[in-house]
């Protein structure tokens, strides 16, 4: 398992690349990946750039917390995440979820679950820069 | 007793300071007696978060000596 709050921009695809062909345990069974990328756009508003404030130490634990969990409760060989923080340009990946599992129904299910438990439990907040100056995300996108 | 108060994103702002200092009386204190010291005796809104020692906590929970205490407005990663 990796836990990692990343403070510069990082391909999400090389990252999970290069992260299998470390680990001989992923050589069988299903993978199922998230990436989640910045828009250029929020609520009808152009965003020119982000900025991703986190809480060093707890952001972490509460990541771990999520992936143990969901690696119980799936029965996951492993879990990647990686999440960025600082200022993010559109179109640059702001988080990787993998979950590597026997079967494919707990890969599917574990990370859309992660996925939802990392955005409503784990302490990142987003402020974007807009032609009106910035602005703080005051809650997540519908699912 | 001396605990230190965080603040993150929209809080950090609002307080003009990432954190400060407390020293309290040695009465058993609560996260929300704790934000009521730094907030000029408000109650703690609904949308404010909270934490001790890096992990979440409710308005009741007691807050000890040489905790860190952490407040912020609901999270927004992903």
């Amino acid at each position: 398992m990796r836990i990692e709050v990343r403070t510069t921009a990082f391909n999400p695809w090389s990252e999970l690349n290069a992260y299998e062909s470390n680990d001989a345990n992923h050589s069988i069974g299903a993978c199922s990946a998230f990436v989640g990328s910045m828009r250029d756009f929020n609520e009808d508003t152009s965003v020119s750039a982000m900025t991703l404030d986190y809480y060093p130490g707890m952001t972490e634990n509460q990541l771990k917390k999520i992936a143990n969990t969901h690696s119980n409760q799936y029965q996951l060989e492993d879990v990647l995440i990686i999440h960025r923080v600082g200022e993010i340009k559109p179109g640059e990946s702001i988080v990787l979820v993998a979950c590597w599992s026997s079967h494919r129904k707990q890969t599917f299910d574990a990370c859309r679950s992660l996925m939802e438990d990392l955005k409503h439990k784990a302490p990142f907040w987003k402020q974007e820069k807009t032609d009106q100056g910035l602005r703080w995300v005051e809650k997540n996108t519908a699912g | 007793m001396r605990i230190t108060v965080k603040f993150f994103a929209s809080l950090k702002e609002q307080f003009e300071k990432p954190e400060l200092e407390l020293e309290l009386d040695d009465n058993q204190f609560t996260v929300a007696d704790v934000w009521k010291q730094v907030s000029q005796h408000s109650e703690l809104p609904a949308n404010v978060l909270s934490a001790v020692n890096l992990e979440y906590a409710q308005a009741s929970d007691t807050v000890n000596d040489g905790d860190e205490v952490a407040f912020f407005p609901p999270v927004t990663g992903g």
